[in-house]
């Protein structure tokens, strides 16, 4: 599904990704986390897109495409999500227009037939009922005004909506109560299957326990320092980051030893 | 630029001439133009050292001679087709050139004691209402467009809705401008009672067929009665080389409730004054304006809110959208009066600057003379949040439809605040029209 292959990527001229590889296939969860500053979002952001940061060297390969020569829109269609670490409000662009906009858009894209207004209107309540989440947010402009953890479900809300294959979660979990948390969660778990992947950049080992990752990555200074199963993040709440950068310096030394 | 603006000045004491011994109406009224004419020829020109005009230069307009005899054809019914407004209206006036043009006018069934009319036939038939009313407010005193005006003032429309008497449709006023062997002139005056206890709206259209230029001076009075509610709309659409300075007076009783709503898309040097005054105790205005000039175009805003009496509520809302080398400027004036306690007074202009070329001028001015009020004022010149774009293309939507849905959703909180939803609905059909990329976001929904 994804394949992240020695990327280096820049902002501003400083780097911050110094080689990350990672491969994710289909039917996996796989989280990230790191300390402040290690580089997860901007990992995010290289994989959706956004403008400012330069990719320096490797490759990003999706469903065996090259994914970053894509637009974000193109990335989008192609089934890639972001659930981002902060969705932007936008004041005078209804949730029900934008939503269908992106609908019809990625439908489009895949040759299939555009929804009307009340085809989608119909599945925006089908979803938003599963998600146990009201239908309010359907009335009002998107995300504006909106208390962190209401825009955090509405993106798992759009996530629900537009099904993707790869679903990148960027500590979406940060600043959540509980309850919200475990909506967010239990979103997330309704969309795992066979075909879709997801990776969950999250600094708290927290949300790990309501969405149980196959695979726990600990990304350091740039580079993927450890790999391992749950247990690695409920080591890393006990340990902290440190440990695991120690922990890999030492095995690295070792591995020369 | 001093001769230019003499010889203008003779060219329109000239013109006045003429016109005086052909025109009709009461004494009085010919008396009124003749002191008009005189204060516009003392007060002159406006120039930029004028602190009301220090946004726009006025030496071209000056420098021309327009023809207040130019005539004009009258366009088929057919050619207003397209303008009609698509929904239901309780009568519809159409002005040729500044004229009234019964035939093209459609003349509906009006409710009891309700008058449309042109304002020339009023001046002879309806000579009481009309007395009590017309140039009783606009102040041609100190404004050069209104003495102008007022010396000019023939023709235009009358609207008059008795006490009580609730008009459920609009009323239309069409005004279209026509080709004319030599520019042309017109000062149109439009008077609008709307009786204590009373509802209307009434919408000024102005239109061009064609590219020509002309001089389009407009002036309205409207007065809204005792607890009356009133939805004033002016949509101008002139050629794109029009000159045209339009002037809307409001005087507002007790409990009165006004709704000025301006679109301004078209002509090459716009001024848009509105200038309501909050006269009775409890009075509430809303000014509410769209403007969105492109390449070539300049639009001047001057509003002048005035609270006058206690407890009175205004708000002003503007938005200007920028393109091209397109030129805007609002100037909100909130003026609240010694005996104006508990004045409630809100300003707020947005503009979204779409190209480096664009330039936009906000000044906001309060003068305030009463110590219990509350009075804000906020103004943002900005342009398209790149943030929100890229998130609508992280979903999928192409950038030009990502631009022309925040282009569109920076307007709409404009158009979400007009009353009558079909003349909202026709009013969002023209701004996407006008807007870039404005056609595939229509034909998305």
């Amino acid at each position: 599904m994804l394949e992240i292959k020695n990327l280096h990527a820049s902002v501003e001229g400083k780097e911050i990704l110094k080689g990350v590889n990672l491969k994710v296939g289909a039917g996996e969860v796989h989280s990230i986390m790191g300390p402040n500053g290690s580089g997860k979002s901007t990992l995010a952001s290289v994989l959706a897109g956004r403008d400012g940061y330069e990719v320096t060297a490797g490759q990003v390969l999706y469903k065996g495409k090259d994914l970053l020569e894509m637009e974000p829109e193109e990335r989008a269609c192609e089934g890639v999500f972001m659930a981002f670490q902060y969705p932007v409000e936008i004041p005078g662009v209804g949730s029900v227009q934008f939503l269908t906009a992106a609908l019809n858009a990625i439908r489009k894209h895949r040759g299939k037939e555009e929804y009307d207004a009340l085809e989608a209107l119909t599945l925006f309540r089908e979803k938003l009922k599963i998600l146990h989440m009201s239908d309010d947010l359907l009335g009002r402009s998107v995300n504006e005004g909106f208390s962190g953890g209401e825009k955090k479900k509405n993106e798992i809300f759009q996530m629900a909506v537009l099904e993707p294959s790869l679903a990148v979660l960027d500590e979406t979990d940060s600043g959540l109560d509980i309850d919200a948390l475990k909506v967010v969660a239990d979103g997330v778990n309704a969309l795992r299957g066979p075909k879709r992947a997801m990776l969950v950049i999250t600094h708290y080992q927290r949300l790990l326990n309501y969405i149980v990752p196959d695979y726990v990555h600990v990304l350091v200074d740039g580079r993927i320092v450890k790999t391992g199963d749950k247990e690695l993040a409920l080591h890393l709440e006990e340990h902290g980051y440190t440990w695991a950068g120690e922990r890999a310096l030492a095995d690295a030394a070792g591995s020369k030893a | 630029m001093t001769t230019i603006v003499k010889q203008g000045l003779r060219h329109y004491l000239e013109s006045f001439k003429r016109f005086e011994n052909g025109a009709g109406g009461p004494d009085w009224v010919r008396s009124v133009r003749r002191a008009a004419i005189e204060r516009m020829a003392e007060l002159g020109f406006p120039t930029a050292s004028d602190e009301d005009w220090r946004f726009t230069n006025l030496t071209s307009l000056a420098g021309k001679k327009f023809d207040l005899e130019a005539g004009g054809t009258e366009p088929a019914v057919l050619q207003l087709g397209g303008l009609a407004f698509p929904g239901d209206e309780a009568v519809r006036l159409v002005f040729v050139n500044g004229r009234f043009a019964p035939g093209l006018s459609k003349l509906g069934k009006l409710d009891k004691g309700v008058i449309v009319a042109s304002l020339a036939r009023a001046l002879s038939e309806l000579r009481e209402v009309v007395e009590a009313h017309l140039s009783r407010y606009l102040d041609y005193e100190s404004d050069f467009f209104s003495a102008l005006n007022t010396a000019f003032m023939e023709d235009g429309a009358f609207v008059y809705v008795p006490r009580g008497v609730v008009v459920e449709l609009p009323i239309h006023l069409l005004f279209v401008a026509t080709a004319t062997a030599e520019p042309a002139m017109s000062h149109p005056r439009n008077l609008i009672v709307v009786e204590d206890v009373a509802q209307a709206a009434v919408i000024e259209d102005y239109v061009a067929l064609g590219d020509q230029e002309y001089f389009s001076n407009v002036a309205t009075e409207l007065v809204a009665g005792e607890s009356s509610v009133v939805d004033h709309y002016l949509i101008e659409r002139e050629s794109a080389r029009a000159y045209s300075v339009g002037t809307l007076r409001v005087q507002q009783a007790r409990s009165s409730n006004v709704a000025s709503h301006t679109l301004l898309f078209g002509g090459a040097l716009v001024r848009n004054n509105v200038h309501p005054v909050l006269a009775g105790e409890g009075a509430e205005c809303l000014v509410n304006g769209l403007f969105m000039p492109a390449r070539g175009q300049h639009m001047d805003n001057f509003m002048r809110v005035e609270h006058a009496s206690p407890h009175c509520a205004s708000r002003q809302f503007y938005t200007g959208i920028l393109d091209g080398n397109g030129r805007g400027a609002f100037s909100g004036r909130i003026i609240v009066h010694k005996d104006a306690q508990k004045t409630d007074a809100k300003q707020t202009n947005r503009n979204l600057l779409l190209s480096n070329d664009a330039q936009m001028d906000s000044k906001p001015q309060l003068e305030i003379y009463a110590d219990d009020v509350k009075c804000t004022h906020g103004a943002t010149i900005g342009q398209l949040d790149e943030d929100a774009i890229f998130y609508l293309r992280a979903r999928g939507i192409p950038r030009e439809v990502a631009t022309a849905l925040l282009l569109y959703g920076f307007a709409a909180e404009n158009l979400e605040r007009m009353r009558l939803q079909s003349v909202r609905r026709y009013l969002e059909g023209i701004v996407l029209e006008r807007l870039p990329h404005g056609s595939i976001l229509r034909e998305l929904s």
